[in-house]
C-alpha cells in the first residue's frame, strides 16, 4: 500500500521547509520539497544606497547572519572593481571560518545527532565502557570515566523531571537506531561539551566584528576595525591573541572530537553510505581570497560533473563569466510568475511577483524558485566543496578527507572507497572535513594578518564612489551550507535589482524547467522508512544539507501542532 | 545579580520584529543599572547561548501567537513560557525555547524566565510596526520596566 507523509512543522502564519513523500514498499518513490513562505526579502533594499544593503540583508536569516552581509558587500565591490585592503581580507575571512565552525559544529551536536543518537538508550550505558571506547578514539580530555558517570546523572535527572526539552521530539527506540549505549553516552557527553566550546567559535566572530549575531564591521571596500598597535578602543594586539586561545580550543575539539564522532557514526551507519546521494553534479565557489582583487584563494571552488572528479572545472575568480554566466533561476514549479512567461531568468534580470496557488503535486508547491547551472541543478555545500577540493589537488581537504576515511575503515573493518561521499552520511562526514579545513584557514588568516600588521599595513577600508548610470555586479560566499551568490543591479547609486541565490535554494528547489529534480527530493528517492509515523530516514536525508530557508521567522508559539502527517493513498 | 533583557525577532517582517523595536526603544528612553544587559537576539538560536548561561533573570520580548486578539499584550512566566519541541527541519526551529533548555540540561539556566509578548496584527514584509501594534510600544516598555522594579534592578526615565 501507498502512504503519503507530509513534515510540516509550521502551519498557518509561519512557513519554513516542508517535505512530502510516498512511500511503497517501504521506500520513498517520489518526493515535493516546499518552501512555505515568500521571501520578497529582495524588493525592501531596491531605490537604497548599496553601501547599506549588507545591514539590512544580514537580517534575511537567523542562523546565517553574517554570510549574507558578506555577499552582499562583495556584491557592490564587484559591481565598483572596488579592490578590498588585505587586512580587510584576513579579518573578513576570519569571520566567516569562525561562523562556518560554529555553523557546523552546532549543526552536527544541536540539530542533527540526535536523528542517530538514541538519548534514552544512553541511560543503560555503563560509563566506565563508555570512556574506554571513547579514549580508545581520541585523547580528548573530556572522555574521562568521571566525565561520562556524571553525564549519565545528569540525564538521568533530566529524564526523570520529566523535561525532556530539546530531546522531547527524538525518535527513541526507533528501530533504524542502532548505536550501542555506550557509543550514546560518549555522544550525549560530546553534545554537552559542544555547548561549551561552540561559544569560542562565537566569541571570535564578536570580537572580530564588533558584535554578534548581527557582526557591524564590515563596509562596501573593506571593514570598519581601525587596526592599531596601541590603542585599546581598536583592533589591538592584544585582542588578536585572545582570539588565538580561543582558536585553540577550537582546533582540538574539531579535531579530537567531532570529526571523531562523525566517522564512528559513519562506521556503525556504514549502510547510510548506500542512502541519499541524488544530484551528483556539485557546484561550489572559492573562497578565503588572499589578493585585494580576489583571484587567489586559500580554498578552491568549481563544478563536478556526475560525481566524476576527473571532470571538475575550477572557477579562478569573482569574476569569472564560467559562473555568472551560468546561474539562472526557473518558477515553472514555484509561486512566481515572470513577465516574459515561461523560461528560466539569469539573477540580474531576476523577478519576484508572487503567483500563489495550493499545493499542487504536479504544478506549482513551492515559495523556492529552482537555480540551475547551465539549465541542470546542482547539489551545493561541504560535500561539493571537499569533493572539489580533492579535485583540485587541495593538501588541507585531502588529508583531512584521508583521515576521516581512515577512522571510519579502521572502525568498521572494511575499507571505504571515496564514492560513499555521495550519501546521506557521506554528507556529514564532509561537513566534517570541511570544518577542519576552515580551522586550518582560520590559522593561516591570523598568522597573514599579525605578519601584514607587523609590516606596518594597517588599511582597512578603501572608499567606493559611485558612478553615473547602470552597473551589475554579483557576490560569491562559500557559506557553511554551499554557493552563495547576491546579484545587484545599481543605478545612479542606488539598488535598482537584488537578487540573493542561497544554498538552500539550490537544494530544497522544487522541480525546475525540464522537470528534472532538485538534491532534496533526488536524495529522498529509495529512502527506506520503517515506520510511515515516525519518519526518522526522511529527516536524516534532509538534515544531512543542513537546511535553512532564509526566512527566518521565530514567533514564539504557544499552540503545539501536528507535525507529521500520514495518509492511505 | 545579572538580568537580561532579550528582544527577539525579525525586523524585515514588520510585527515579527517587536522585540527587537523594543529593546532599542527601551535604550533610548531609560537608563538601565550596570548588572542589566540588552541584547538584540535578532532571529539567531544557539547563538543566544553566551549571552543567557548564567543570568539570574532574563526577560524576553518577543511577537508571540497565544491565540489572543492582534495587538494584545501579554505576560507570561516561568512554565507558562512554552517549553515543548517539535520536529525539526531546519535550524530555524531551533527557538529561543531549545536555547533555554539546553541551558537547562547543561547548566547555567535563569533562575527566572518572564515573557512579554505581543500577538502580530502584520508579518508583511515591511521595516515598520504595523500602527495597531507601535501603538502598544509604551505598554511593552512599562511592563518591562516594572518587571526591572520588582527585581530590584528600577530602570530611570532619561531626561
Amino acid at each position: 500500500m501507498a502512504t503519503r507523509i507530509t513534515i510540516d512543522p509550521i502551519t498557518r502564519i509561519e512557513g519554513h521547509l516542508r517535505v512530502d513523500v510516498n512511500v511503497e514498499n517501504g521506500k520513498v518513490n517520489r518526493a515535493w520539497s516546499s518552501g512555505q513562505m515568500w521571501r520578497g526579502i529582495e524588493q525592501i533594499v531596491l531605490g537604497r544606497d548599496p553601501r547599506d544593503a549588507w545591514t539590512i540583508v544580514q537580517r534575511i536569516c537567523g542562523v546565517c547572519t553574517t554570510v549574507h552581509a558578506m555577499a552582499s558587500v562583495r556584491s557592490v565591490e564587484d559591481a565598483l572593481k572596488l579592490e578590498v585592503p588585505l587586512n580587510a581580507q584576513y579579518i573578513r575571512n576570519m569571520i566567516m571560518n569562525a561562523h562556518s565552525i560554529h555553523d557546523h559544529i552546532v549543526h552536527f551536536y544541536h540539530l542533527s545527532a540526535l536523528d542517530w543518537v538514541d538519548v534514552v538508550s544512553a541511560l543503560k550505558a555503563d560509563p566506565a565502557k563508555a570512556a574506554q571506547l571513547a579514549e580508545s578514539l581520541s585523547d580528548w580530555e573530556g572522555n574521562s570515566r568521571h566525565v561520562m558517570a556524571d553525564v549519565q546523572n545528569r540525564l538521568k535527572t533530566f529524564v526523570g523531571s520529566g523535561q525532556l526539552g530539546v530531546f522531547t521530539n527524538g525518535y527513541w527506540g526507533h528501530p533504524a537506531m542502532k548505536l550501542p549505549p555506550e557509543v550514546n553516552l560518549m555522544a550525549v557527553a560530546h553534545y554537552l561539551q559542544a555547548l561549551e566550546v561552540q561559544r569560542y567559535a562565537n566569541k571570535i566572530v564578536a570580537t572580530l566584528g564588533s558584535k554578534t549575531p548581527h557582526i557591524q564591521n564590515l563596509a562596501v571596500g573593506g571593514v570598519s576595525n581601525p587596526i592599531s598597535t596601541d590603542s585599546q578602543s581598536v583592533l589591538t594586539v592584544e585582542r588578536l591573541l585572545l582570539i588565538k586561545e580561543m582558536m585553540d580550543k577550537l582546533g582540538s575539539f574539531i579535531r579530537n572530537c567531532y570529526q571523531v564522532d562523525v566517522a564512528a557514526v559513519g562506521a556503525f551507519y556504514s549502510d547510510w553510505t548506500a542512502i541519499g546521494a541524488g544530484v551528483t553534479d556539485y557546484l561550489s565557489v572559492p573562497d578565503m581570497p588572499i589578493d585585494t582583487k580576489c583571484t587567489k584563494f586559500m580554498t578552491p571552488g568549481g563544478f563536478i560533473k556526475g560525481g566524476d572528479l576527473s571532470t571538475y572545472k575550477p572557477i579562478t575568480s569573482y569574476a569569472d563569466s564560467y559562473f555568472r554566466d551560468g546561474v539562472a533561476e526557473s518558477v515553472k514549479h514555484s509561486w512566481y510568475k515572470y513577465s516574459a512567461g515561461a523560461g528560466a531568468l539569469h539573477p540580474w534580470k531576476g523577478e519576484t511577483t508572487p503567483a500563489y496557488t495550493d499545493f499542487q503535486d504536479d504544478g506549482k508547491y513551492s515559495w523556492v524558485k529552482s537555480p540551475t547551472f547551465y539549465g541542470k541543478p546542482a547539489q551545493v555545500g561541504p560535500l561539493a566543496n571537499v569533493l572539489c577540493g580533492v579535485a583540485a589537488g587541495h593538501q588541507p581537504t585531502i588529508s583531512h578527507l584521508n583521515r576521516m576515511i581512515d577512522t571510519v575503515s579502521q572502525l568498521s573493518g572494511t575499507k571505504l572507497p571515496i564514492s560513499a561521499l555521495h550519501s546521506t552520511i557521506g554528507r556529514h562526514a564532509a561537513r566534517a572535513v570541511r570544518c577542519g579545513v576552515v580551522y586550518e584557514s582560520l590559522q593561516a588568516n591570523w598568522q597573514a594578518l599579525m605578519e601584514n600588521i607587523a609590516k606596518g599595513d594597517v588599511a582597512t577600508f578603501n572608499k567606493p564612489v559611485f558612478p553615473k548610470g547602470e552597473i551589475m555586479g554579483v557576490g560569491l560566499h562559500e557559506a557553511p551550507r554551499g554557493v552563495l551568490s547576491h546579484w545587484s543591479v545599481i543605478k545612479d547609486g542606488k539598488i535598482a535589482n537584488y537578487q540573493a541565490v542561497v544554498p538552500t535554494t539550490w537544494l530544497a528547489a522544487p522541480r525546475g524547467e525540464d522537470e528534472a529534480v532538485g538534491p532534496y527530493e533526488a536524495s529522498l528517492l529509495n529512502t527506506p522508512v520503517a515506520d510511515p509515523e515516525r519518519p526518522l530516514e526522511v529527516l536524516r536525508t534532509v538534515h544531512s544539507f543542513d537546511p535553512c530557508l532564509a526566512c527566518a521567522v521565530h514567533l514564539t508559539d504557544k499552540e503545539n501542532k501536528t507535525v507529521v502527517q500520514v495518509k492511505a493513498l | 545579580m545579572r538580568v537580561v533583557i532579550l528582544g527577539i525577532g525579525n525586523i524585515l517582517m514588520s510585527d515579527e520584529g517587536i522585540g527587537v523595536h523594543a529593546v532599542e526603544a527601551l535604550q533610548q528612553r531609560f537608563l538601565l543599572p550596570d548588572n542589566v544587559e540588552v541584547v538584540d537576539g535578532g532571529t539567531t538560536g544557539m547563538e543566544l547561548l553566551p549571552d543567557l548561561q548564567g543570568a539570574h533573570d532574563l526577560i524576553v520580548i518577543d511577537a508571540v501567537r497565544v491565540g489572543a486578539a492582534p495587538g494584545s499584550v501579554v505576560r507570561l512566566e516561568g512554565e507558562e513560557v512554552p517549553a515543548f519541541f517539535k520536529t525539526k527541519l531546519s535550524p530555524h526551529q531551533v527557538g529561543l525555547c531549545d536555547v533555554l533548555a539546553a541551558l537547562r540540561f547543561s547548566g547555567g539556566a535563569p533562575e527566572r524566565v518572564v515573557l512579554i509578548g505581543v500577538q502580530p496584527v502584520s508579518l508583511e514584509m515591511a521595516m515598520e510596526l504595523s500602527p495597531d501594534v507601535a501603538a502598544k510600544m509604551d505598554r511593552v516598555l512599562e511592563l518591562v520596566t516594572e518587571e526591572l522594579a520588582a527585581i530590584g534592578s528600577p530602570a530611570r526615565a532619561r531626561v
